[in-house]
């Protein structure tokens, strides 16, 4: 990357970490000595008293990602990654451990960290590694019944085509095509061989309450009849197509669990089959709302493998300093959007949402006039951005009734950032925070305690809501973010009504930052806003692994991606940050009513695009 | 309607005759249209649309109807969560394979006459995650669409002008003619297939192709008739 | 006290109705206003933020990317009426994310070799994703995104793959939507017209110059 504070952390921590490993363990772990890559190998049977030893010991407490990756034809093994980190700060450990493809099955990690459920139980849908010692190993993308583990190399979809993109079809001889006219059914479908209708039972609906109890709770003195009640995936507080089964007793909840997977697109499927750049618009379409901060950690991860290689150019400064513009900005709209959602979860419907949106709209003004689109922004290249920001914001009437606008941009930025964004926010904390709907509903509910939190994975407002001062821009800081001065929020009590203020603090960090990036922006008017030669669509890219992570509104956002020395990477793995904040959601609700659900899911801010991926 | 000698003109049956100097205030129309126009102008300015978003487009619906582009300036800001109260089903972004069971139930659960607009790409034919394992293809591979709205995503203005061409479909529907409103004929009118969740989404009106399919597996000898 | 934050979010709301008329009184209660409009649609926007859609639009910005579509030269070109500006090299469908792009290359009917122009040119637009990638990419500005979103129609099949016919607008339209953009390129061209023309009249002066020399 770009030159970063030299600090001792930012060399590697698998060298001093193998040594201590290895007077314990021998050699039940090794150094991943493959070209490109880094990290420890351990004998599976030892997996979980390594990952102990790393938790308590070394200190790694934080289970950043856990994921699968098929090494068909590459040793025909299925390898576990995990990255762990210190929520003290520094740079990730990485342990790994392989299994053959056939029967394939590792110990589950979940007894060290419970954030370690649904990303294990990810693995088994998509990749068909069986956890042992997983409580609740079920599909959780797909449903029960799915024939066959999608992300596995030799599984290929209904409409395959070729195993990686550009396809042969489109160019010289595009004869146009859709799809649907080369299946048999017109439909985007495929049926194992010999599978035959009349004697099939669908098992998708029935496994989801397979373990729920139902009928008396006779342990209590008055026995109250317990309700099961399925949440979503059409409901007007699940932000999207989520979907919960909740089980009560009476009002209070008992126990409650998550069914996703209803915005299941294939992102990582559809990611291996791209080329690298390809991939960076389906980025902006993970965290909908987030585009521009999806497409900086997409490009921190592609950069730091191609630094691997010869020829590599790190971004310019300006380039750098336009990057962190947006994502602050984004981070700004995102906080917004979910305090205004939120407060339409608490019964405020959709009034303080009116006035969040109107700020964001005039932030995606700015969006729109520099990258081209509203939302999905596609504007981060490997080694700098697509555009330069426009001198002037204008628009050329092309309808009837047509308005144009013509405004400076700069004079816009330092308007928005200096005038209209703080004012909002002021707004927003002077009306609702003391406001007893929000007090009333908020405080002491949706607990989540500082260890468990820890344990859960927990990223973002969420984990810091409870007490841990874990941002990756200072714990692992990346673009020029050990250049700028801001403080990393932190609130103490974990609950809804925390959750809530820690958005408000970090929306006022956020401008802070970027009253510090608007001069460096000036200061660096007309210099490259881009490294190296543009116009370059398949850059080279060595073979290797590389995780880049970065501080998304949600919490941490990471890419690994593995590549062969090819145009595609040959896996291509998100830790997104809503999906697994999920992991702690039954802890906090458990003992609630149930109307305190909608205000806690609200409080955690997930987004079904990156939830389900 | 804004104005009063179009809304005259559009009621105005042009096979009955009317002097031309009259033509500003009076209009002679049959019954059918009478009725049809002013059922029309009521339904279409008090379209109910359902609370339900699915994907990226989800944002750019609820921008809609936010602050900048209100869509209450058509009536439509009485978004319901319930569909048995809602004449509108915004399909909203990339329908899954998952997602389409319960947009086919939610669908059926809609009261007559309901309308389905196809929002971006995805809703339309699978858009850029059309060939993913998990994904449906457009969703009138399930139910019938009303208005195509492309673009991934659409802007808030685009949705828009795809909610004022469903308000001109709903101004040329006649009371009637029963092939384009059949739910004012009488009794129930036919309720779209549940799909089930089977190894692969089964489309339950595709059975014959399956059991065909099956059975040429089973006899290679025979050749695979692949006429869908 | 009780019940006061509902009344104060009241507040809000009603200062912002408040805010709205006197608005409307600066701007002599004409509601579409044209020179209001950039006012209350910026920072300092007060009252109202409505735009009345179809109505008022707000004219979409330079960058702004829709649908593809190619460009030709003007209709009223002197040499090249309607010619493409393609010469289907492909690029646009190698780096097309969704791979939503089909292009025939076009050869000479007689010795069948590939010429600088596209047979056919397809866009499925059921899955473009308005990245844009197809334009930053192609070497000639051949292909460019589109400002024109509204496409909403009552049938997909018939007309949701464009053809080149569909596709092609005349090189006048994208300098009437993105002037700016269009000049930066044609500077970088060296010339108004295609990069082959000028290089072919590059080429050609060269031979004059050189013929003029001997």
């Amino acid at each position: 990357m770009t030159e970063q504070v030299p600090t001792a952390d930012t060399v590697t921590p698998t060298g001093e970490t193998l040594n201590v490993l290895h007077k314990r363990f021998k050699k039940a772990v090794r150094q991943d000595d493959r070209d490109g890559y880094d990290g420890i190998l351990i004998d599976p049977a030892r997996l979980v008293e390594v990952a102990t030893a790393a938790r308590d010991e070394l200190g790694y407490d934080y289970l950043a990602s856990a994921t699968a990756v098929d090494y068909l034809g590459k040793g025909d093994h299925l390898e576990m990654v995990y990255h762990l980190c210190r929520t003290s700060g520094g740079p990730a450990l990485v342990l790994k451990a392989q299994t053959p493809r056939e029967n394939a099955e590792l110990p589950s990690l979940t007894g060290v960290w419970s954030g370690a459920d649904f990303q294990e139980r990810e693995a088994w849908d998509l990749m068909g590694i069986r956890f042992t010692g997983h409580p609740n190993l079920k599909r959780i993308l797909l449903w029960e019944g799915f024939d066959g583990h999608p992300l596995r190399k030799d599984w290929r979809e209904a409409y395959y085509e070729a195993d990686q993109k550009p396809f042969d079809s489109r160019w010289p001889d595009g004869h146009v095509r859709r799809a649907e006219q080369d299946n048999p059914y017109g439909k985007n479908v495929r049926y194992p061989d010999g599978f035959v209708l009349d004697e099939y039972q669908s098992t998708a609906e029935d496994a989801l309450y397979a373990d729920v109890a139902l009928g008396l709770d006779v342990s209590a003195d008055l026995a109250t009849e317990r309700v099961v009640v399925s949440m979503g995936p059409q409901h007007p507080s699940t932000h999207g197509v989520f979907r919960m089964i909740v089980t009560l007793d009476g009002e209070r909840i008992e126990a409650l669990e998550p069914v996703m997977g209803y915005l299941h697109r294939n992102h990582e499927k559809i990611g291996e089959r791209n080329t690298f750049l390809q991939n960076m618009p389906y980025t902006d379409r993970l965290d909908y709302i987030c585009s521009l901060s999806n497409n900086l950690g997409y490009a921190l991860a592609v950069e730091r493998l191609m630094s691997l290689g010869s020829r590599y150019e790190p971004p310019t400064y300006r380039a750098e300093a336009i990057r962190v513009l947006m994502a602050e900005l984004t981070r700004i709209v995102n906080h917004m959007w979910a305090i205004g959602f939120l407060l339409n979860d608490l019964g405020a419907f959709f009034t303080p949402m009116m006035y969040a949106v109107t700020e964001r709209e005039l932030i995606l003004d700015f969006f729109e006039a520099t990258t081209g689109s509203r939302m999905m922004c596609n504007y981060m290249r490997f080694g700098g951005v697509a555009h330069d920001i426009p001198d002037r914001m204008r628009s050329e009437a092309s309808l009837i009734n047509d308005r144009v606008r013509d405004e400076n941009t700069m004079e816009y930025l330092h308007k928005l950032i200096n005038e209209r964004l703080p004012r909002a926010i002021d707004q927003f904390d002077e009306y609702l925070t003391t406001s007893e709907i929000v007090t009333n509903r908020c405080i002491g509910v949706g607990v989540l305690s500082t260890a468990d939190a820890i344990a859960a994975s927990a990223a973002g407002p969420v984990l810091r809501a409870s007490g841990v001062p874990y941002d990756v821009r200072r714990a692992d800081p990346y673009s020029i973010y050990a250049d700028l001065d801001f403080d990393v929020a932190v609130r103490y009590h974990g609950d809804v009504y925390d959750r809530y203020l820690i958005r408000l603090d970090e929306m006022r960090q956020s401008i802070r930052i970027l009253k510090q990036v608007w001069p460096l922006l000036m200061d660096t008017g007309g210099q490259p806003f881009f490294a190296g030669r543009g116009g370059i669509y398949s850059p080279r890219v060595p073979a290797g692994e590389s995780y880049g992570r970065v501080e998304n509104p949600k919490g941490e956002l990471g890419y690994y991606v593995v590549s062969d020395g090819g145009q595609n990477p040959r896996r291509y793995h998100v830790r997104a940050p809503s999906f697994i904040n999920l992991t702690a959601l039954e802890q906090m609700c458990k003992g609630h009513k149930v109307a305190d659900v909608v205000a806690i899911l609200g409080s955690i801010d997930i987004v079904l695009g990156e939830t389900d991926r | 309607m804004t104005n009063n000698s179009d809304f005259l003109k559009e009621l105005h049956d042009p096979e009955l005759p009317v002097p031309d100097d009259m033509r500003s205030s009076v209009a002679v129309t049959n019954l059918d249209k009478l009725m049809s126009t002013v059922y029309n102008w009521g339904r279409r300015n008090s379209i109910w649309p359902m609370a339900f978003g699915l994907a990226c487009c989800a944002i750019e619906m609820i921008a809609t109807a936010a602050s900048r582009y209100d869509q209450a300036r058509f009536g439509m800001e009485v978004i319901r969560a319930s569909p048995r109260q809602s004449d509108l089903m915004l399909v909203s972004g990339t329908v899954t394979k998952k997602m389409v069971v319960p947009i086919v139930r939610l669908y059926n659960q809609m009261p007559e006459p309901k309308y389905v607009l196809a929002m971006g790409a995805c809703a339309c034919g699978g858009g850029p995650f059309k060939d993913g394992y998990n994904v449906v293809g457009g969703i009138d591979k399930y139910i019938p669409v009303d208005v195509y709205v492309p673009g991934c995503p659409p802007t808030p203005q685009a949705l828009l002008h795809g909610l004022i061409m469903l308000q001109k479909k709903i101004d040329g529907q006649s009371l009637s003619n029963r092939n384009s409103v059949p739910w004012y004929g009488r009794g129930p009118s036919d309720e779209a297939t549940m799909p089930v969740l089977g190894p692969d989404i089964i489309d339950p009106r595709q059975a014959h192709i399956l059991r065909r399919q099956a059975g040429a597996t089973e006899q290679p000898s025979e050749p695979a008739d692949t006429d869908a | 006290m009780y019940g006061s934050g509902v009344w104060r979010g009241l507040l809000v709301t009603l200062k912002h109705f408040v805010a709205t008329y006197v608005d409307d009184i600066r701007w002599g209660f004409r509601r579409r206003n044209p020179a209001a409009f950039p006012v209350r649609q910026s920072l300092d926007g007060r009252g109202v933020f409505t735009v009345e859609y179809p109505e008022e639009k707000i004219a979409v910005p330079e960058r702004f990317r829709f649908i593809p579509f190619l460009v030709v030269d003007n209709y009223d070109h002197p040499e090249r009426a309607g010619h493409d500006w393609c010469t289907s090299c492909g690029i646009c469908a190698k780096v097309c994310p969704p791979q939503c792009i089909w292009i025939v290359r076009g050869s000479d009917p007689d010795s069948g070799r590939p010429v600088p122009e596209p047979d056919a040119f397809y866009i499925d637009i059921d899955l473009c994703m308005n990245c844009g990638l197809c334009a930053e990419f192609c070497p000639f500005d051949a292909i460019k995104m589109d400002h024109d979103y509204e496409l909403a129609s009552y049938d997909r099949t018939s007309n949701h793959i464009y053809d080149k016919r569909r596709l092609s607008k005349e090189f006048r339209y994208w300098q009437s939507i993105a002037p700016t953009i269009a000049e930066q390129e044609a500077s970088a061209r060296g010339g108004w017209e295609h990069k082959d023309v000028l290089k072919q009249k590059a080429k050609d002066a060269k031979a004059v110059a050189s013929e003029q020399a001997e």
